[in-house]
């Protein structure tokens, strides 16, 4: 194996495939490299995140108890800006939960190996970051005890739900979605917690993986059926993940505000989710496998690629923006070709540029193969892809303050409490985050392992017999 | 090897091996030679083990096939009685069965009622959660999910026999065979 060092992103393709894991070949040292940080004592910097995490946390906690009391006049909203930063966040987060499921379903589908190495963590930023955006939805009601009216339950008033509504299709979009996601994640968890489980020194860590490993014991008769489920779940997951923002989108598209009632909406928001999610996975990535010493598995190759999707993707976004431009133009639509002008011109030019800039700028850095595969640029990127983002959602909110008649302009600014909400989900997701790299294996243990070259039955040398250059990392047995 | 041990509480015979390969020659070879009540343990899945075990397709997909539909039934029916019959609401003097404006509900309803299914039906091909199992009162049997590769016959099998059947594991290259006991 041409494996010298933790640098496999100069392999020549068409020469032969780089190596998905560096280091030691055996399966073992996958066990012990993933299983290691949940056995050992956790890093400081882990309690600081922590720490960090449950400030924010409960700062979401005294946000959301104040405006239950108070009521959603705490929040900068008017009237014509009547969507304020609630649905901003929400599009935020949930659009960052859009790249665990496509990791784990379309990369799947694919038959993109390189998956298996991030996926689990991928997955996990994916509900979490669900949880965060069912926050805002759930607390934007004002009356929050009535939230059950969403549901199509059985009442004393003989009510129902409007099913024609964008609203509820996004109620029902985004809890199928967060729905699936968790069982999906689960499902893969299972051997990975049945590996936990048999490691286990304590009674109390061998009971709690124990039950919820479900009692896996690795048998084929199962992993037959296994693999085909997961298959099933990454085939419904598929066109669910393409789905949930497209219905995001219209709870805009379907409106007949100007900038907002496009068909472009759907697919550009779905580019847009895939660019935001990613961008969060090398957030957290990046520094988790320096912390968690995972180098030789989240290699340089996993993040050049995930910086090749974030430019496809971000440079996708830049194309939406321009063509909304366009279409404004020649639909010869007065009122739309203001909207456009005034986001890019107006009183809020500045989060217009912030928007352009991070968004459609920042991934053209990409092209350069020397700074997608430098750690410290990808992560700095990474972060502006985030802000670049929340804007975008923004811009789009606030698109309301200048309507139809201008007798009825506003502006918008957010107050504290806005700020402290969004700033407390950040506390939720980065809680669940480091609860979860304490106690769930952070790379799918399983999935790594049949990726390696040992893992191939015939492995032996029954299909290339006189190349031994591949042989040579069979070091074990 | 618990050579003592009473054949009435045998559970059946574990045997180790140390590689993809291996396993996937020595089930070739179990399965020749006739088992029916046996298995195959690994720390992944093997690529082309269900080929050298002889296992048939699975049929989780029709299961899941069938309820995914009867989501689509549900999203569609729900909807339907809703608008037409429950509280009839005219919008935009739309029709009261507005399908189009219906797709997203009903899409959703399939998706979730699939994946629930796959779940439930993994689960009962699986026979899971069983968090007691004979096999797991073997020691060695905690490497069957980190790097070792395992084939366990059951008692059941009606050609199992206790001594012969260790033989012949050793003979197609098991490293280790050793008995698991079932308590009584």
């Amino acid at each position: 194996m041409a494996s010298a060092g933790m640098d496999n992103s100069n392999f020549d393709p068409l020469d032969e495939r780089a190596p998905l894991v560096l280091g030691e070949q055996t399966f073992s040292a996958i066990t012990e490299a993933v299983a290691r940080p949940i056995e050992s004592a956790a890093p400081k910097i882990w309690y600081i995140i922590l720490g960090i995490g449950l400030l924010l946390l409960a700062n979401l906690g005294i946000s959301i108890g104040y405006l239950f009391w108070q009521g959603t006049g705490i929040w900068g909203l008017n009237i014509p800006v009547a969507w304020g930063w609630a649905i901003v966040n929400f599009v935020f987060w949930i659009g960052i939960g859009h790249a665990g499921t496509l990791i784990s379903a379309v990369l799947y589908l694919l038959r993109q190996k390189w998956r298996t190495s991030i996926n689990r963590a991928a997955e996990a930023m994916t509900l979490f970051a669900v949880v965060c955006a069912l926050v805002f939805p759930t607390i934007h009601v004002g009356r929050v005890w009535l939230l059950y009216w969403f549901a199509p339950l059985p009442n004393q008033m003989a009510m129902w739900p409007n099913f024609r509504s964008p609203l509820l299709w996004d109620f029902f979009a985004v809890s199928t979605y967060g729905t699936v996601s968790l069982l999906f994640w689960y499902t893969g968890l299972v051997p990975d917690l049945a590996t936990m489980r048999d490691r286990s020194k304590t009674a109390l860590s061998k009971a709690l993986y124990g039950f919820f490993s479900l009692g896996w014991r690795g048998s084929n008769r199962h992993w037959q059926h296994y693999e085909r489920a997961y298959l099933l779940l990454a085939s419904l997951s598929m066109p669910l993940v393409l789905s949930v923002h497209s219905i995001v989108s219209f709870d805009f598209a379907t409106s007949q505000v100007p900038g907002w009632h496009t068909t472009i909406f759907p697919p550009y928001f779905v580019a847009g989710a895939i660019f935001s999610g990613f961008g969060m996975v090398l957030t957290l990535l990046i520094p988790c496998r320096v912390i968690y010493k995972l180098e030789h598995i989240i290699t340089i190759r996993h993040l050049e690629n995930m910086a090749k999707v974030v430019l496809l993707t971000g440079t996708l976004v830049g194309y939406a923006y321009a063509m909304e431009f366009f279409i404004a133009w020649y639909s010869g639509n007065t009122y739309e070709q203001f909207a456009f002008i005034n986001r890019a011109f107006g009183n809020y030019w500045w989060a217009y540029w912030t928007m352009i800039t991070c968004n459609v700028i920042t991934p053209q850095l990409f092209w350069s193969k020397k700074l997608r595969t430098n750690t410290t640029v990808l992560f700095i990127a990474s972060i502006f892809v985030n802000i670049g983002m929340w804007f975008e959602r923004f811009v789009i909110t606030i698109t309301l303050s200048r309507d139809f008649l201008p007798s009825s302009w506003d502006t918008y600014s957010p107050t504290y409490w806005d700020i402290s909400t969004f700033l407390g989900t950040f506390g939720l997701f980065f809680t669940l985050f480091a609860l979860f790299l304490r106690f769930v294996p952070q790379v799918a243990i399983a999935e790594v392992k049949s990726v390696m070259p040992i893992a191939d039955p015939h492995h032996h040398g029954d299909h290339h017999g006189g190349e031994s250059a591949h042989e040579g990392a069979h070091a074990h047995g | 090897m618990a050579s003592t041990a009473t054949t009435s509480s045998t559970w059946g015979i574990l045997a180790e091996f140390d590689s993809a390969a291996e396993i996937f020659h020595a089930c070739e070879k179990v399965r020749d030679a006739g088992f029916a009540q046996w298995d195959a343990h690994t720390p992944f899945p093997v690529h082309g083990l269900d080929d050298a075990m002889g296992l048939k397709a699975s049929k989780l997909p029709w299961v899941v096939l069938v309820v995914g539909l009867s989501g689509t039934f549900t999203g569609t029916a729900l909807q339907y009685w809703v608008h037409n019959y429950a509280y009839k609401l005219v919008i935009s003097g739309k029709p009261y069965f507005a399908w189009p404006a219906y797709v997203p509900v009903i899409f959703e309803m399939s998706i979730l009622f699939s994946a629930f299914a796959t779940i439930f039906s993994i689960m009962g091909f699986c026979r899971l959660p069983r968090w007691n199992h004979p096999i797991f009162g073997s020691k060695r049997f905690e490497k069957a999910s980190d790097d070792k590769f395992f084939i366990s016959i059951e008692s059941a099998d009606p050609k199992f026999e206790a001594t012969r059947t260790a033989e012949f594991l050793k003979g197609i290259g098991a490293k280790h065979v050793e008995l698991v006991e079932e308590e009584a």
